[in-house]
């Protein structure tokens, strides 16, 4: 009688525990679902409060100054004036001029890392140009202060005034080399690392068959990039690019450190101006009235809107090119 | 009335006319790609260069250890403060998040996760400073806190991304054996894929520190009145820091304050490319372990 107890209340021991570790793991299982589910919600929830701190900060601005504050270009704070219109220029100068120049430099240089480059070579350059990248922007602008900025004002300016000087752009030499034209330069150096990385990933993924096969039907390698790498990726380069242009429009450390401040637009390159981000960065610390503080915010708001949409853009695009490879394939 | 030039045999067996111009075209273009590239890297020469020579100046012992004038050991230790705060808070969710798209989340969930990540990622840091000034410091006071919350969310993003990569390397047949001896999803998870992904993730993790330390917009906003003779270690009031110290010094113009802030330049340079180069290097290594 004993021996046949005894197993059967193992047995039901076993059962019991294996009953009640399964009702633990389960209430285990939804609580590790539940903060996982809890982080998601607050990443988005993040993005969310962001947006409300923003437009709340601004709202005496928007409620005083309206739509009109967008275009209005003075910009007093002793008299209670604020416009945006000559930090939305400067901002669109100085990026517009970033992604001029650095999107062909940041193109050829992933160009010379998928298709020139052997693989050591590659190994070294690839992560050194996004070691560009990981330079902090507050030593960027330092450098482009102390460094840049001399070198723009006794040696760039005098020469492309001298030589393009017809064009109002280029103006005559200025005093301090902090100008516009150096911000440009220094945005140049952050976008080149965020496209070049990217369109390097996209150009390593063209088919290996469609450009042998140009190159079999004789075309050189120009060609082959001009006929095949381009084409299959341009939308996605295209996005790479807007995804410059956000890094180039939200910089404000940088900026602030050499694009000299200055309040009006102006045709050259060389006088100095200022940004979105950069008056934000330059004034807040000493914006006494409530008014002054609600107008950075509200180019705070100016900023979000932009910056959110060249990034919303810029996934449009990236994804359409996904789909269009896909169907290639 | 020939069409065209006769067959020569004995002609050299070089390009003419159009192909040579189309070689020479091909020629030009791999030149000047050739170029940009070291154009790039002759820029970060420079700059690391200029950086080294000038900063070397200004570091010795009492630079890393005393307080202002002769060093700026409250800034390194206030910036060591805010980076580790800003880590235990961005560190956590970021992995859960990373454990959500790889574990639980369907491509409904998953696509707009990536998306708010990519937003996040994409944000302009003077707006995070701005939302936390309206957050945490307006009508209060500023505070390391309040930096560290901007760069939580600065790190939040790329510790996510950079978990997920990882996490997704983790080979099914370890999950398939896991599920096999009837073990549950949430002692899997803990016990079977977080470990096995741990290197990845902290290696993700010592990236997105390296790319907040030097943050200096939202710390501009929320932790930029300080004393720079003064060690602080409280998070709740304004800590002093590196990057708004040399921001501060290089918008002042003098010589001495501007080899101070090379000196700060160059250990946080160096601490950056070191973190970055190294933990990249690692990175690579457990990815390549992991998918082998």
């Amino acid at each position: 009688m004993a021996t046949t107890v005894s197993p059967a209340a193992r047995v039901g021991r076993g059962a019991r525990v294996s009953l009640r570790r399964r009702r633990f793991d389960r209430i285990a299982d939804g609580a590790l679902f539940g903060i996982c589910l809890l982080a998601a919600l607050i990443a988005a929830a993040t993005i969310v409060l962001v947006g409300y701190q923003i437009v709340d900060g601004a709202a005496p601005a928007i409620s005083k100054f309206g739509f009109a504050f967008v275009y209005e270009t003075t910009w007093q704070p002793n008299f209670g004036t604020f416009g945006a219109g000559s930090v939305l220029f400067g901002t669109a100068v100085t990026s517009g001029f970033a992604l001029l120049l650095g999107a062909p430099i940041a193109i050829a240089i992933a160009l010379f890392l998928t298709l020139l480059a052997p693989g050591k070579v590659r190994g070294v350059i690839g992560p050194l140009v996004e070691l560009l990248a990981a330079i902090p922007s507050v030593i960027l602008g330092f450098w482009g202060l102390l460094v840049l900025a001399p070198f723009v004002q006794s040696k760039l300016e005098p020469f492309l005034h001298g030589a393009f000087g017809f064009i109002p752009i280029f103006g005559a030499q200025q005093t301090t080399g902090l100008s516009v034209f150096t911000a440009s330069l220094i945005l140049t150096i952050m976008v080149i690392p965020i496209i070049a990385s990217i369109s390097r990933d996209l150009f390593s993924a063209v088919p290996p068959e469609l450009q042998d096969g140009a190159a079999a039907l004789g075309a050189t390698r120009w060609e082959v990039v001009r006929g095949i790498v381009l084409p299959t990726t341009a939308s996605g380069v295209v996005a790479a690019c807007l995804l410059g242009l956000g890094r180039a429009l939200g910089e404000a450390i940088a900026v602030s450190q050499v694009i000299g401040a200055g309040s009006e637009i102006q045709a050259s390159l060389f006088e100095p101006g200022d940004t979105l981000a950069s008056r934000i960065a330059l004034q807040f610390p000493g914006a006494l009235t409530e008014l002054h503080k609600a107008s950075l915010f509200y180019l705070g708001v100016m900023l979000l809107v932009i910056g959110l949409t060249s990034n919303l853009v810029a996934q449009w695009v990236g994804r359409r090119f996904a789909y269009a490879g896909t169907v290639a394939k | 009335m020939s069409a065209g030039p006769a067959f020569d045999p004995a002609a050299p067996l070089t390009p003419s006319g159009n192909l040579r111009r189309r070689q020479a075209v091909s020629r030009a273009a791999e030149l000047a790609a050739t170029a940009a590239a070291v154009a790039a890297i002759a820029v970060l020469a420079l700059i690391v260069y200029t950086v080294a020579s000038r900063g070397a100046k200004a570091i010795d012992l009492d630079f890393i250890f005393t307080g202002y004038p002769t060093g700026v050991g409250p800034m390194l230790l206030g910036t060591l403060m805010i980076s580790l705060v800003a880590t235990a808070m961005a560190m956590p969710i970021g992995v859960l998040i990373a454990l959500f798209l790889t574990e639980y989340a369907g491509s409904r969930a998953a696509g707009p996760l990536r998306l708010t990540l990519d937003l996040l990622n994409g944000l302009p840091s003077i707006i995070l400073g701005l939302f936390v000034f309206a957050l945490l410091v307006d009508h209060k006071q500023q505070s390391g806190f309040a930096g560290a919350v901007a760069l939580a969310i600065i790190e939040l993003p790329l510790i996510a991304r950079g978990s997920q990569e990882v996490l997704l390397l983790v080979p099914k047949s370890l999950r398939e054996a896991s599920d096999a001896l009837g073990v549950a999803r949430w002692r899997s998870v803990l016990t079977v894929v977080l470990p096995t992904a741990l290197g990845g993730i902290v290696t993700s993790t010592v990236l997105a520190v390296a790319r907040a330390a030097g943050e200096t917009a939202p710390l501009i906003l929320a932790s930029s009145v300080f004393d720079p003779k003064q060690f602080s270690v409280n998070p709740f009031e304004s800590m002093p820091n590196v990057p708004v110290w040399i921001y501060k010094l290089s918008e002042e113009g003098n010589p001495e304050g501007f080899t101070e802030a090379w000196g700060m330049s160059l250990l946080l340079v160096s601490f950056i490319l070191f973190a970055s180069l190294g933990a990249r290097a690692l990175l690579a290594r457990s990815k390549r372990k992991l998918s082998s």
